[in-house]
């Protein structure tokens, strides 16, 4: 049974209202982003994580400031709800200079040193031995800081996977490993990628405590890491977290979907995570459909003006190409 | 006097005494004192903290060395061999040596990844071979291959200053090598390649485990009066050109000497650079003697003939003239 919160919100007005932000800024980028993929500002691979916006929601806002987070090719979603402002970041997709990576990263490389934000990792699993190191250098510095790992369930079939739990439960470090489990591997259904299909099981092989949660309900999302955090924050061992969830649009812009049925898509987008939270604000009287309006609208501000800043935005001089590549001469 | 292996364990012992973000990870580097024995005496001395021993598990202790040096540290992570380091090659290439670039230079990776390398010890193929011209290819890696023992004893404080990854191969048949240490002031360059041989005749370009070979071809071919400049690359990436052209363009002839495969190895690099820049200069074409084209046999005679010997060097080098 996944962790799902049955009963009121149990959150003050601001906060579930900031959560209903998140969300709503992360949708609108994304559809944004799908259009000027059509246009042709944004180029490359660009994976959407529409559908999803409830896992980074709710899990990143339990997170404190001196975290850190390891993220994956489909990272937009955090890296805005992590406060990377929209601006900069579609700028990176545009590939220009004012971007959070100069436009050397694009979609999936999105990286910022200020909120501890260590990709946008495009080699799945990558980010795992990552997450776990930088666990280990807070263990051995003795900051009580937590390092939240995101992957997909398509990772757990790399060796890496296997590797990064051994030494994160061996050397118990405080990494939050947070498997977002969207049922594809690409276009992999997991029961036809993995002989065991609970995940859960296979990080408590490692003898990590793990929990599956309803990854289309923000505040189970919210809870069950504000929980796990806690635990990893005090020094017991790393935690594992399974959010099941759906991504609603394709893989990526290429992906013609040959390997779901509609009826599928259709089913979980009732389970839509934002118009299901509205639904129970608007039921406990804490949100109406005028301030929903007006929170939609700002929101829409904020993406123009995004769209703005990165149409403004210049081109990296050619001459700097070869810039960053190693620390110039005298360079930290 | 010191052997190189010793050389080593000092290096790490300064570098572990002197700074204490420092620490040693890998297979074996603690209860066991190192495969190689280059650690013996750390874990005692330092703790199980600083000298960590690590599961089998390449790819993630190599990753955590990255995420460990992005997290404020400076890690020395140890693979056993470089035969081993392919199963950790996506982290060192698809992480370490992308992360600045990347990121638009807002994370960069301090580490020393240290490997051995190379054949002769009738380790059949897959413990024998030299791979170090993969490695050499890949922008924002800087790669070392200390031949001396004084290399051995001072490049690791300088390659743990670097702000980017460094890697550091060790070939097998040195660690017993005995030599004078030196000092700080003589051997902290991780820069340029360093002539170990003045000559007029021909110039012999070697790394690692080559050059104690090319210095012996060098002594036998000056008895028939050959004088023979040898060149220790010790920097694989980025190549020292100017020292290697400048010897060149004195000699008029090149021989290059690498225990790589010829298809492809560092040699076809060096060789590359010195036509584009020696051309005129040269009076026969540059020469190699690389490893046959063989995965590294078991067999000692076989084992031997795969290898660059002192008696193909001076066969080049006769061929050169």
């Amino acid at each position: 049974m996944a962790r799902a919160h049955f009963g009121p919100v149990p959150y003050a007005k601001p906060f579930a209202l900031e959560l209903v932000r998140h969300m709503l800024r992360i949708r609108r980028f994304e559809e944004r982003c799908a259009e000027l993929y059509g246009t042709g500002h944004i180029r490359g691979f660009l994976h959407l994580y529409i559908g999803e916006e409830a896992v980074a929601t709710g899990a990143l806002t339990a997170l404190g400031p001196e975290d850190a987070l390891v993220g994956t090719y489909r990272e937009h979603g955090h890296a805005l709800v992590r406060g990377i402002a929209p601006g900069v970041l579609m700028a990176e997709m545009f590939g220009q200079r004012e971007g959070c990576c100069r436009g050397r990263g694009g979609s999936m490389h999105i990286f910022d040193a200020r909120t501890r934000f260590y990709g946008g990792n495009a080699i799945v699993g990558g980010g795992l031995p990552l997450g776990v190191g930088l666990a280990l250098a807070d263990r051995m510095r003795s900051l009580a800081r937590v390092t939240a790992c995101f992957f997909g369930e398509g990772a757990v079939a790399e060796g890496v996977f296997h590797e990064s739990l051994n030494l994160a439960a061996l050397w118990r470090l405080p990494v939050l490993f947070c498997c977002e489990n969207n049922l594809y591997a690409m276009g992999t259904a997991l029961a036809r990628s993995e002989s065991e299909t609970d995940l859960c099981a296979k990080a408590r092989s490692f003898r990590i405590p793990a929990e599956r949660v309803d990854g289309m309900d923000v505040v189970a999302v919210h809870e069950a890491t504000k929980a796990a955090v806690a635990e990893v924050r005090a020094g017991r061992g790393p935690r594992f977290l399974e959010f099941q969830t759906y991504r609603f649009r394709a893989h990526s812009m290429f992906d013609p979907e040959l390997y779901r049925a509609k009826a599928e898509v259709e089913e979980w987008k009732e389970r839509g995570p934002i118009h299901t939270f509205t639904a129970r604000l608007k039921d406990q009287g804490l949100l109406c459909e005028d301030e929903f309006l007006t929170l939609e609208r700002e929101v829409q501000h904020e993406i123009d003006a995004a769209v703005a800043f990165a149409r403004a935005g210049t081109n990296e001089p050619v001459e700097e190409l070869t810039r960053d590549v190693r620390a110039a001469e005298g360079q930290a | 006097m010191s052997t190189y292996r010793e050389a080593l364990r000092e290096a790490h012992r300064e570098a572990l005494a002197r700074d204490e973000r420092v620490f040693l990870m890998g297979e074996d580097v603690g209860r066991y004192g190192g495969t190689y024995a280059v650690s013996r005496g750390l874990l005692e001395e330092f703790g199980p903290e600083r000298v960590r021993d690590t599961p089998l598990s390449e790819l993630a202790f190599v990753g955590a060395g990255i995420g460990a040096a992005l997290g404020g540290m400076r890690p020395i992570v140890e693979i056993m061999t470089v035969n081993f380091s392919l199963l950790a090659l996506d982290q060192i290439v698809n992480t370490a040596a992308l992360l600045r670039h990347m990121s638009g230079g807002q994370f960069h990776v301090p580490l020393v990844i240290r490997m051995a390398t190379g054949a002769g010890r009738q380790l059949a193929a897959q413990h024998s071979h030299s791979l170090e011209g993969w490695y050499a290819h890949v922008p924002g890696l800087k790669v070392l291959a200390p031949a001396t023992v004084a290399d051995a004893r001072w490049m690791l404080w300088p390659a743990l200053c670097e702000p980017d990854p460094v890697i550091l191969f060790e070939h097998v048949l040195l660690y017993n090598l005995e030599g004078d240490p030196g000092s700080a002031e003589g051997g902290s360059d991780i820069t340029h390649a360093c002539v170990r041989r003045t000559g007029e005749r021909v110039t012999l370009i070697a790394y690692g485990g080559t050059l104690g070979k090319s210095l012996q071809a060098a002594e036998q071919l000056a008895q028939e009066g050959v004088e023979c400049e040898v060149i220790d690359l010790r920097v694989l990436r980025p190549l020292d050109e100017e020292t290697l052209l400048a010897s060149v363009k004195k000699t008029r002839h090149a021989v290059v000497v690498d225990e790589g495969w010829r298809s492809g190895a560092l040699a076809a690099e060096v060789a590359a650079r010195i036509a584009e820049g020696a051309f005129y200069e040269l009076d026969s074409p540059v020469q190699r003697v690389c490893t046959a084209e063989v995965p590294i046999p078991y067999a000692k005679h076989l084992e031997e003939a795969a290898l660059p010997q002192v008696s193909s060097i001076v066969a080049a080098v006769r061929a050169a003239l």
